[in-house]
Order: structure tokens, then sequence, then C-alpha cells
């Protein structure tokens, strides 16, 4: 991000660039930077607010017209992820007890996938590696892995970390139909690993995987860093 | 998992340092045409998608609605740019400070890169000026940098 300022800056264009990670705003240090205290992914702060998206461009346009020389500033307020909160999201009952917890509910979530794509659109962009209809199967190649089953071996109809990305973008794209609030950064990817079989599924093949000596770009990436 | 412990294995990444900033002060803000760049992958429908180790850039048109995240970094909350995609790309926001003078117009095209590359050269020599030297000919003179 801060390469791009330096560069467009040379061609003659003025930039404020946007960062949520303090050591790297200020170590590759902008032409002009607003250091904003936002969880990773929400560089503007807060979806629905565009008061809040006011403020922070306010100052970052101030900063624009202000500065004399390269500076890094901090924006005043912050979001704080507090590490722990899970959106609350039913999940569907049971249908076919035949098959694998996981299996069923990925089934199960499709009405509140396909009723979020109607009322937000898929920007997420889920269905990138493998298209909505096959999360499921999916899911099913995972089990496999988390039950031992050598990951080239299982079926996974992709490069294991983008097919986990879709699962995950299915999931937390269903989960935005099923919550009547605007969720904070990380909730449904939290409710989607903690609370449901089939992050307990990814966790496991992850784990397993590991296990099994593959390496480490292989499985590391199924879930974000930290888990 | 919270986000500060994927910041802090962020921060031990390396990060480009320059010896000398570039520094071009625009015209008044009032006057200024403003673009977006964001390193968030975003691209068109229509568009290819990025790959993992992608230098190339998107031209975005900001009068399309059809804006897909396309970072495959597992190590950001995509739920805020799936509820309003203002939140990194905040398109709307600018033209209700062009409406109210604050800046003087929106660009019409944008930029996108794939961020969290580890090979910058190719960015800072060829994508980067290219990318750069399109919006200056579209009369771009300030241009906001969204990550996520």
């Amino acid at each position: 991000m801060s390469v791009l300022a330096h560069v467009f800056e040379a061609a003659g264009i003025a930039t404020i660039a946007l960062g949520s990670v303090r050591s790297q705003i200020e170590r590759t240090a902008p032409p002009r930077g607003l250091f904003c205290d936002f969880p990773l992914g929400r560089p503007l702060g807060k979806p629905d607010d565009a008061a809040f998206q006011h403020r922070v461009l306010a100052h970052a346009f101030d900063i624009v017209e202000r500065a004399t020389s390269p500076v890094v500033e901090t924006f005043a307020e912050s979001i704080v992820d507090d590490g722990t909160s899970a959106t609350s999201c039913p999940i569907p009952p049971r249908h076919d007890p035949t098959l694998p917890a996981a299996v069923d509910e990925a089934r199960g979530l499709r009405p509140a996938f396909d009723r979020a794509v109607a009322r937000f659109g898929d920007s997420a962009a889920t269905g990138r590696a493998i298209a909505p209809d096959q999360i499921p199967a999916a899911v099913a190649a995972f089990l496999k892995v988390a039950e031992g089953t050598p990951w080239k071996e299982a079926g996974i109809p992709g490069v294991p970390a983008r097919v986990a990305q879709d699962i995950r973008g299915y999931y937390e794209t269903a989960a935005l139909a099923l919550v009547e609030h605007t969720p904070g950064a990380w909730e449904t990817t939290r409710w989607f690993l903690d609370h449901t079989e089939a992050g307990k599924v990814i966790r496991g093949a992850r784990a397993a995987m590991k296990d099994a000596g593959e390496k480490q770009p292989l499985w590391f990436y199924l879930v974000p860093n930290g888990i | 998992m919270a986000d500060r412990d994927i910041k802090a294995l962020t921060s031990e990444i390396d990060c480009p340092t320059f010896e000398e900033s570039a520094f071009h002060r625009p015209g008044p803000l009032s006057e200024s045409n403003v673009a977006i760049v964001t390193s968030a992958s975003l691209h068109h429908r229509d568009q290819p998608d990025f790959s993992g180790g992608d230098t190339t850039y998107r031209v975005l048109d900001g009068s399309r609605d059809d804006l897909l995240l396309g970072h495959w970094s597992p190590n950001f909350d995509a739920s805020g740019f799936a509820l309003d995609r203002n939140v990194v790309f905040p398109i709307d926001r600018l033209r209700e400070l062009a409406a109210d003078g604050r800046i003087g117009s929106v660009a019409e095209h944008h930029l996108s890169y794939a961020g969290n590359q580890f090979d910058l050269s190719t960015i800072r020599l060829d994508s980067g000026p290219a990318g750069a030297a399109l919006l200056r000919s579209e009369g771009v003179d300030v241009v906001l940098l969204t990550p996520v």
C-alpha cells in the first residue's frame, strides 16, 4: 500500500493512505498516512455508518490540505475487537441424519445464503474456487481429511486454502441473513470457526494435515492467523 | 482469535522502507479530482480474478455496483465489505463530499491492486507507475489509498 503511495506521489498525485496496523504504516512511512485503529478488513471503520466514515475521510482530507511534509497521524476513535464476540445465528435443525452433521448443516444453510446474496449481493466473492452447490461436498472432503484421509485422496475440489475460504465465505454470507444487526468485525468468522460443525471440520482438517507433516502453506492458511 | 493477534503476526512481516519520500502538494481540495486506489483486490465480475502473486491492477468503473472482494488472504474480516462496500471503497462518501463542495469531483475510474505482496519490484517499477499514469491522464489530483 505504501509502495503505491510513494509511486503515485512521484507521478504527481497527492496521496493519503489509510492503515490499520500502526507498526506497518509507521515503518513504511507513506507521504501522508492516517493510522486508524480498526479491525483488518474495515479501513473506514464501520459498515452502514456514513457519519463514522465521513469522520475518517474528514481527517484524511484535512491532512491532504494541511501537510507540508511527510506525516502519519492517528485517527481519534478506535474500534477494538474483543476477540470473543460471535454472532448468534440459529443453525437449521438436522434435515438428513444419515449425512455427517457438517454436511447436513452446509446444506441446511443454503436458503440463508441465498437470501443474503439476494439482499446484499455476493460482494465478498464466495464461489471463486467452487460454486455454492459444491460447498456440502467440499465440507465432506475436509471431513475425510480431519478423519485421517490424506488430503490429496479426499477429493477437495481445488487448492485447500481457497476451497476453505469459499466454505467460510458461504457460512459468513449466510450469517448475514440470520442476524438482525450489523455484525462487528470477525463476529461471523468466530461464529463459523467456533460454533458450526463445518468450522470444526476445517480446524480438524488443518490439525490433521499439520500432524501428517504436510507442507506448512497447505494447511496454515485454512484459517486466519492466530488460531 | 482476535484482531490484535493477527495484527501482531502481521507486524513481523518485513516492510519496504524508503530513504526519501516523494511529496506532491495538490491544489485546493475543493477543486481536486479524487480517486480511490485500493489493495483489496477488488474487481468487477467480468474482469479476471486476482491470482495469489498478482502484481497487475484492475480499473474500476465508479458507476458500477458489481464489485467483488478478491483478496486471498484469510486474515481480514470480509463481512463489513459484504454489508457496505464503502467500508473499503467509500465511493458513496466521496460523492457526498463532492456534492457538498468539500472535494472538487470524484474520478470516473479507480484502481485496485492485490495487497500482501512480497515481491514489490514489479508494482514499484511497472504496474504502479502505469496506474498512476492512467489516473493522471484522466485528471486525477488526489488518491485515497485503502487496504483491507
